[in-house]
């Protein structure tokens, strides 16, 4: 500030300020302790500064609640990792406060000290702090260490028995979820919807078709990589039914922002419903609308790719679609599932979607019609 | 600049003499920056990614004839390169389409198994673009089946694209330089170019 004023010619301009020698004094020294500008623009900055972090610790918790937050856990994975969360941001948000007050007072009373800190007494004195802060930060860094590392060990693993075992595909750019039993028939493919019973563990085997993702549901865990052509396992437990959002977290191209999925934590008896539903093959059309929207899926380029278990569909490029209709969303939970999203996504996914492997689908009005109420039947 | 101020002043009229020689010098350097500016610009069309064709999954197919012969005046053939023929992203897609529509199932990796192979210099109905095209459209006798209405244009072209890269009849800055998955073979780049004979099928006895 005071330099500014010597640059612009600030001793002829501002004669009557102060006196000529003083000025100078302090243009060239704006450490100045005298100087009360200094104070006050200190003053300001520090409140400033102190508000901001205040509104925006605020406006982060305001906004951290909900479906997808690691801060919101329900379950003891994510509980734990809620823990680790605050206990870190309380410990270091103290830590930083007292090295912000350290400083603004050193800064504040280093000038006067100056000269008496050059005598040995004032030095030993100094070298004991600097000891006492350094051994402190140890401690604190130390034990923060040590927690990290219990919850890290606590998290990785449930060796439960009783788990359920999910094959978890990542694909560009949406979710392979297929439900391991040893008969064949018991097993269920889905896509983007994961559904798990409340209270049971859940054992993910995981591994990617194209390129590098990473499952992520914050509510519930932590992230694990899906790489291609090798397997990573992760377990999950739900403590609270409800509905929790999950989004890939490694970038894996173009609409990695829209490869999200729900994940649906439900009690044990709508669970095993809900898997007793997903084992049968898709109901057979039940009139002609029907029939021919059946026969419009079959003979166009929807067969090349989806699968529809109990019909010639058997294709595993895409999604599995034997049950579309009891899905919340589409397109890796880029919409919400109804009649008309479903419609201008098949007519133009590139549009909603740009760089989906979906094609876009020049049908018929009657056609496409057709299809919408087959695919609604697919509960 | 004339001879007496060279004599009046001699040293700052070298000074100025450098300052031209140094401006000479950063105006041809900002020349050739642009110059390599724009030659890279010219590179940009290879990697465009045209999602949604317009109108949507629509590309005129070209006039495909089976026949030489034609009623009236001979004319020649239509010639259409297709729309991806220089375009590296449409290529790889078109990689990516031979196996998720298992093309690799009868013409493996490019070197034939229950299908012919498609990385020699033989082709059996040609091997311009509108030839692949409407081999994989209307299928062809003894096993290829045909894509009619299974397929969107767009895919088709990049398929085509992608059959023409495995025998080296697209540039190397176009085709794929290295596989999604796991490598059976050197790359579609490096793959020298054939130049095509057409040979008629040789069926079992």
């Amino acid at each position: 500030m005071n330099k500014d004023h010597c640059k612009t010619g600030g001793i002829k301009s501002n004669p009557y300020q102060t006196s000529g020698h003083e000025f100078i004094r302090s243009a060239f020294n704006s450490r100045d302790p005298g100087s009360r500008t200094n104070k006050f623009l200190a003053n300001i900055f520090a409140s400033a500064w102190l508000l901001l972090l205040i509104l925006a610790g605020a406006g982060f918790y305001a906004s951290c609640g909900g479906t997808q937050s690691a801060i919101d856990p329900a379950g003891p994975q994510s509980r734990r990792i809620s823990f680790l969360w605050w206990l870190m941001l309380i410990v270091l948000s103290v830590v930083y406060v007292i090295v912000m007050l350290a400083l603004f007072l050193s800064v504040r009373r280093g000038r006067r000290r100056e000269q008496a800190a050059t005598e040995p007494e004032a030095e030993q004195r100094l070298t004991r702090r600097v000891a006492v802060a350094v051994g402190i930060t140890v401690v604190i860094l130390f034990s923060l260490l040590l927690v990290d590392f219990t919850t890290g060990r606590a998290i990785y693993s449930m060796q439960s028995n009783d788990a359920i075992e999910i094959k978890v595909t990542g694909h560009q750019w949406w979710w392979d979820f297929e439900y391991v039993a040893a008969v064949p028939s018991e097993r269920v493919r889905t896509a983007n919807e994961l559904h798990i019973p409340v209270g049971r563990p859940v054992k993910l085997q995981m591994t990617s078709q194209d390129v590098i993702h990473s499952f992520w549901v914050p509510n519930l865990h932590g992230k694990t990589d899906l790489l291609p052509g090798h397997q990573t396992v992760t377990w999950l437990q739900a403590d609270e039914p409800g509905i929790y959002r999950g989004q890939c977290a490694e970038y894996c191209g173009y609409q990695h922002a829209h490869m999200a999925m729900a994940l649906i934590a439900e009690p044990p008896e709508q669970f095993n419903a809900w898997l007793e539903n997903q084992r049968r093959p898709a109901p057979a059309p039940m009139n002609e609308e029907q029939q021919r929207g059946q026969q419009v899926f079959l003979t166009r380029s929807c067969v090349m790719c989806h699968q529809i278990r109990g019909t010639i569909a058997g294709s595993r490029s895409a999604p599995d679609l034997t049950h579309l209709a009891s899905r919340h969303y589409i397109a890796a939970g880029t919409l919400v599932n109804n009649r008309g999203n479903l419609g201008g996504w098949i007519v133009d996914p590139q549009r909603i979607k740009p760089g989906s492997r979906m094609p876009p689908n020049d049908l018929s009005g009657e056609d496409l019609n057709a299809l919408l109420s087959y695919l609604e039947i697919l509960k | 600049m004339n001879t007496e101020s060279r004599e009046s002043e001699p040293a700052q009229s070298r000074a100025r003499e450098s300052q031209i020689s140094n401006l000479k010098f950063e105006i041809r350097r900002g020349c050739a920056f642009v110059a390599i500016a724009l030659l890279v610009l010219t590179a940009c069309e290879r990697e465009q990614r045209r999602f949604r064709e317009i109108p949507p999954g629509a590309t005129a197919a070209s006039a495909v004839r089976q026949s030489e012969l034609q009623p009236g005046a001979p004319q020649p053939a239509a010639h259409f390169e297709g729309p991806y023929a220089d375009n590296a992203w449409a290529v790889s897609e078109g990689q990516r389409l031979y196996s998720w529509f298992n093309c690799v199932g009868c013409h493996a990796h490019g070197g034939g198994a229950i299908g012919p192979p498609l990385m020699d210099d033989k082709w059996i109905y040609g091997s311009e673009p509108e030839n692949i095209f409407a081999t994989i459209i209307e299928g062809r006798p003894n096993g290829m089946p045909s894509f009619r209405g299974r397929l969107t244009n767009q895919q088709v072209w990049q398929l085509v694209a992608y059959v023409r890269s495995l025998s080296g009849q697209l540039p190397k800055d176009v085709s794929p330089g290295r596989p999604d998955d796991m490598s059976v073979k050197a790359p579609e780049q490096s793959k020298q170019k054939e130049y095509p004979v057409t040979q008629p099928a040789q069926h079992p006895q």
